[in-house]
């Protein structure tokens, strides 16, 4: 093997990385702030349907992706005033979400299977692109994945330094607290979970019109909920975040590509090794109690009531 | 002694027939109450008789359903903590409002409502925490300070907006009594530099040394107004619960056989914030109360998990039931020994809030004939919640009454008396009367004692020294995962154990080596 | 200003009202969504809820589709009480069918009557074998239950693809990815003529009486409805956690197994790359609406299977998609969470407060100045 055959490899890696830094940002947030949105996987779908259909009328990949990030808030809105404002159980409501995603979605594309539109390119920058190796590696994706990585530092800087990431935490830890010091905790919450939400569309539009530009029934194919186990697996810290994406990227390439290199095995053992390797990660972190005791926001899925 | 309040000043906050009704209890019923520039003044009354929700008012926490809030002359509506310390009130609540994986800076810097770069406030809180005799290190982590240290965290916290009203919730039942001196010191000097303190508590004689007036509550409404210092604790307790202080006592008694040994017990934590138990050594004796006394977060929580059997220990002979090695034995093969067990916390783990009273029976009665070949029967099981409700004197509507829907003190009868109505050979009991009114106080209490007149050992881990000095035949202490030498309660003396408490003195381990 | 207020005991009438509430809601939003889409409401509503039951072969898969939706339910509201979230049944239903098909593949010959009984309890295993996985997992090594199950949904469904597609596949069946018939010894019983309703959904209703006389009267099912409500007070009366984990998703797995042996010697009758229309997942919101009650799931299971039957006719007779019925499914679940809130909560109207006073925060400012 030489580079020739890597270099595609490595850029499809990259690719296949990108929503999942997105969806798994997004839901770390959310989970700092407190909240377990399990609804990831319905929120990508949500937006997976609405940035195709959106762009396959209009013809704007542009307004796809915002149409994408703003259904998939809505759906976050009704996360969070189920599980914010009515105090509903947030795993059965993260579930409902997702169970919902994926039966809107199917009803709404129903009439776009077998539509296309053009999908979102790499860029093309004089000379950088052109440059071997280092072009294709580093200056021939689409403005998506360099906008992950600038999410990614601009959520280690918001955590680590802001005074939004500070009360984020304060409300993930005790509500209680926050609440008796005087923050909205409720409201926090919301935004939280709208950014989650927002994320988590454009990780879905990223799938239907980047990485496979046209709509497939469920073709987030458990990304929402790998990205939920990435956020474990990153033990809710940004950078592990994006580590972890960079591997299952490459898990789901290495899959893809095995039988080119001669491997003989049937290709769904093969597909079922993204879903084991989430496994095998969560076994990884989880073994040690401590690990998770440790890191995970201490009020993760507890509802919190002003007046209780 | 200071001087006695000038009445001539006009007062700073003025609470008018404060009234906010709960579905179950109205909390506040028409409070009135003065506050002064520079004036101590005591909210005293027992547990449940309305302090904290009237604070929670006066801090924009809990809005009033009727009445009027007057600061410095005129009418205000607090909506919110920030309005609240925007007025100059600062609040040092009772169980803190600090987030434990953030640092001191951190904490500060989210309920200061100005912003300020990181270095600079680190500097003011320095500045202000050795000023006033509170030292404490910005950068450090809050989960790892001991108790006595967050309660400097969350004072100088308020201090740093220089309050003209500090509310201080219940304060002294985190510090040791050496501990209470130096805040009072504290408060004192920011009383002279005129701030007022609302100082909520129901220790008598604390409000006696520290508070230039009070305003006494009951059921939640005012029944008198005082002058401390002018005051005996027999006619302050008439007025916080309408009768005098009423004690228990313990008639001698020689001990028996020894039922409950720790042996060198040693426990690391688990949990990344908990306290790691180092070589406890303890016995409790047949038809004896043994008390353990100690600032909360000294490892209590950690010895009483490890005495029920929720976290196994390493090594079988570290604790002995009934001479019987039960290190590794589960809660319910310890229960099978004859241990029963009454947990500090009550709604979630001494009962399950949302089922009957009868479930919680069968909770932790399940041997008592109330199973038969794994199915339940129900008859039993009620008979027996009756039996506890009847004996135990337990307010509720009947035996299918929720646990959640019962009062602190009611539902720690409930737990204490099924506890007790099991028979136990050895019983361990976790803060017996935490937020539980007098009269339900002194019925557990005497349930204590009781138990051990019928020869049962009672091991009592509590925050109250005044409670343990009540029923315990010996005391030790407990500071920093060790556990001091049991000396007789008629032995000791208050200074002493307070003295240890802040964690100088000797262990049982070697005794126990030679014996 | 309408203000919610914890309720001191929860509501027992709120918790039986909320999914009839719940489905009332859910039929005013159908109503609203076939205006949306120009259809005519009355006739949209008629075809979906009524004419899939007019005939007593409509009933009868009303019964056929309730089956497996009423045994993926019974097992995962054991689990749900306890708070193990088993979400996986899907998976363990594939896995069901796969053993229990095996075993019919495997048997070609044999006309026995062991063999029916031996497939069923095949499949119980198969799904018990799946539910394990994550048991073992969370006891072992803490994982989450949620995550480990539904990954292994996934592959399971690659499992059942690679066999139909590979050593299972029928050799005369043009190359179609799938397996061949069952024969008549390996297929469940129709209950009457004219029906396609199996022996299933009477071997269905064990489970759910079982699981009644479990929750409700043994201490095993208090120790599990304890562990769920309060885990704290689970671990101080000593009902130890591993076991509680184990148990549910154990029943979880069996009675989804079964209902995925069940499909494929029933109705489908061999076994192809999908052996459920996403029945495993359909479950939950049936054990929710069911109010994670024996009896109640009986009866949402009905509900929803009545739900897939409208979308299918809708299909026919609208032109709707059949995807239609996924979207009444979620908003019913929602509108029941929503609904919920009454058995912890009460609404009261509070009034607004008085407006005569100034704000704090304007007072305050007026004095700095």
């Amino acid at each position: 093997m030489n580079f020739e055959h890597l270099i595609p490899i490595l850029a499809s890696t990259v690719a296949a990385a990108t929503p999942l830094v997105y969806a798994s940002l997004g839901e770390l947030i959310v989970e700092r702030a407190g909240v377990l949105n399990l609804g990831v996987e319905g929120m990508m779908l949500a937006g997976a349907i609405t940035g195709f259909a959106v762009a396959n009328q209009t013809g704007s990949l542009m307004l796809g992706f915002t149409a994408s990030m703003g259904a998939a808030m809505l759906l976050a809105l009704l996360f969070g005033f189920l599980t914010l404002t009515l105090q509903a159980n947030q795993v059965a409501t993260g579930l409902a979400l997702t169970l919902f995603g994926v039966g809107l979605s199917a009803f709404v594309g129903r009439p776009f299977v077998g539509q296309v539109v053009n999908g979102l390119k790499g860029l093309s920058i004089p000379v950088l692109s052109e440059l071997p190796l280092v072009g294709p590696l580093l200056f021939r994706f689409d403005p998506l994945v360099y906008g992950s990585l600038a999410l990614f530092v601009a959520m280690q800087w918001f955590l680590n330094r802001a005074r939004g990431g500070l009360l984020i935490r304060a409300v993930g830890e005790s509500p209680a607290s926050a609440h008796a010091i005087g923050y909205p905790v409720i409201a926090i919450r919301y935004l939280a979970v709208l950014f989650g939400g927002a994320m988590s569309g454009l990780a879905g539009a990223y799938l239907s019109l980047s990485i496979t530009p046209m709509w497939v029934e469920g073709m987030t194919a458990g990304r929402g909920w790998i990205a939920l186990a990435l956020v474990v697996f990153a033990t809710w810290k940004p950078w592990r975040v994006v580590l972890g994406a960079y591997l299952f990227g490459g898990v789901t390439i290495l899959q893809l590509h095995a039988q080119g290199f001669g491997v003989r095995v049937p290709s769904e053992f093969l597909s079922m090794l993204p879903y084991i390797a989430t496994i095998a990660v969560l076994v990884l972190i989880c073994r040690d109690p401590r690990t998770i005791l440790l890191n995970q926001p201490v009020s993760l899925g507890r509802r919190f009531h002003p007046d209780a | 002694m200071r001087p006695a309040p000038d009445l001539s000043v006009p007062p700073r906050l003025v609470l008018r027939g404060i009234t906010k009704r709960y579905p179950a209890v109205v909390a506040n019923d028409n409070v009135h109450l003065e506050v002064r520039p520079g004036e101590i003044h005591a909210l005293l009354g027992e547990n449940g008789a309305g302090k904290s929700t009237l604070m929670k008012i006066v801090y924009g926490v809990t809005k009033p359903d009727a009445g009027s809030v007057i600061w410095e002359g005129r009418p205000v509506h607090i909506g919110s903590p920030a309005e609240a310390r925007r007025l100059g009130i600062g609040m040092v609540f009772q169980h803190f409002s600090l987030f434990e994986t953030l640092t001191v800076a951190e904490n500060i810097s989210l309920a200061l409502d100005e912003r300020t770069a990181t270095e600079q406030l680190a500097a003011r809180i320095r500045e202000v925490s050795e000023n006033y005799g509170l030292p404490i290190d910005p950068r450090r982590l809050v989960h790892s300070m001991s108790v006595g240290e967050r309660q400097r965290v969350e004072i100088v916290r308020c201090l740093l907006q220089s309050p003209k009203l500090l509310i201080m919730d219940e304060p002294t039942s985190v510090l040791t009594p050496q501990a209470v001196l130096k805040l009072f010191e504290t408060l004192r000097r920011l009383a002279d530099e005129g701030c007022s303190i609302l100082y909520i508590s129901h220790k008598l004689d604390e409000i006696r040394a520290l508070c230039d007036t009070a305003t006494v509550l009951r059921g939640g409404r005012v029944t008198g107004t005082a002058i401390p210092s002018r005051e005996t604790p027999e006619s302050l307790a008439r007025m916080m619960i309408g009768s005098e202080l009423p004690e228990c006592h313990l008639q001698p008694r020689a001990p028996g056989d020894t039922r409950l040994e720790l042996d060198r017990l040693s426990l690391p934590t688990l949990d990344p914030f908990g306290v790691t138990l180092r070589e406890i050594g303890l016995s409790v004796r047949s038809g004896e109360i043994v008390g353990i006394a100690g600032v909360s977060g000294n490892g209590q929580k950690e010895l009483l998990t490890a005495l029920s059997g929720e976290s196994p220990v390493d090594k079988v002979d570290m604790i002995r039931i009934m001479g019987r090695p039960a290190g590794r034995l589960d809660p319910a093969q310890r229960r099978r020994l004859g241990l029963a067990f009454v947990p500090e916390e009550r709604l979630g783990r001494g009962a399950v809030p949302a089922l009957s009273l009868a479930d919680n029976a069968l909770l932790t009665g399940s041997r008592r004939g109330m199973v038969q070949h794994g199915v339940i029967r129900h008859v039993t099981v009620r008979e027996f919640a009756r039996a506890v409700i009847y004996r135990f004197k337990v307010k509720c509507k009947s035996e299918q009454a929720a646990a959640s829907s019962l009062s602190g003190g009611n539902l720690q009868k409930f737990i204490v008396g099924r506890e007790t109505m099991l028979e136990p050979q050895v019983i361990v009991v976790a803060q017996p009367t935490w937020g539980v009114d007098i009269g339900a106080s002194m019925l557990i209490r005497q349930a204590l004692i009781d138990l051990r007149d019928r020869g049962v050992a009672v091991l009592v881990i509590s925050e109250e020294l005044d409670e343990l000095f009540m029923i315990s035949d010996r005391i030790a202490v407990m500071a920093q995962g060790r556990l001091s030498r049991t000396v007789p309660a008629s032995d000791t003396s208050l200074e002493q154990i307070g003295a240890w408490m802040g964690g100088v003195f000797e262990t049982a381990t070697a005794k126990l080596v030679h014996a | 200003m309408l203000k919610l207020e914890p309720r001191q005991e929860p509501s027992r009438l709120m918790s039986y009202a909320s999914p009839l509430i719940a489905v009332a809601l859910t039929l005013a939003t159908g109503y609203l969504l076939f205006s949306l889409l120009g259809k005519d409401p009355a006739q949209a509503f008629y075809v979906f809820f009524v004419k899939p039951v007019e005939t007593r072969y409509g009933v009868g898969e009303l019964f056929l589709k309730a089956t497996p939706l009423m045994l993926c339910a019974t097992g995962l509201a054991l689990g749900f009480r306890a708070n193990v979230w088993n979400i996986g049944a899907e998976g363990q239903l594939v896995l069901g069918a796969i053993v229990g098909g095996g075993i019919a593949l495997l048997f070609q010959d044999v006309q026995a009557g062991w063999l029916l009984p031996l497939m069923l309890t095949g499949g119980v295993l198969g799904g018990m074998a799946w539910a394990a996985v994550p048991a073992f997992l969370r006891v072992r090594f803490h994982t989450n239950e949620i995550l480990v199950s539904l990954m292994l949904v996934y592959v399971a469904k690659l499992l059942l693809s690679y066999l139909v597609h590979g050593p299972w596949r029928d050799p005369a069946g043009y190359n179609f990815p799938q397996s061949r018939m069952f024969h008549e010894a390996a297929l469940l019983p129709v209950l009457m003529e004219g029906v396609r309703t199996s022996w299933a959904f009477i071997i269905a209703l064990v489970p759910a009486g079982l699981s009644w006389f479990f929750a409700e009267k043994t201490f095993a099912g208090f120790r599990l409805k304890v562990s769920g409500l309060a885990p704290g007070a689970a671990s101080y009366a000593g009902f130890s956690e591993k076991r509680n984990v184990w148990l549910a998703l154990l029943i979880g797995g069996a009675t989804a197994g079964l209902a995925g042996v069940a499909e494929v010697a029933g109705p489908i009758g061999q076994l192809q790359p999908s052996v459920s229309p996403g029945y495993g997942f359909a479950a939950i919101i049936v054990a929710f609406v069911g109010r994670l009650n024996p009896l109640g799931v009986v009866l949402a299971s009905l509900l929803m299977s009545l739900l897939y039957l409208g979308g299918e006719t809708a299909q026919i007779h609208l032109t709707l998609p059949s995807a239609v019925t996924g979207v009444f499914q979620g908003v019913l679940l929602f509108y029941l969470l929503a609904a919920d809130l009454f058995i912890h909560f009460r609404p009261r109207w509070s009034p607004a407060q008085p407006a005569s006073a100034p704000k704090a925060a304007a007072l305050a400012g007026s004095d700095a100045a």
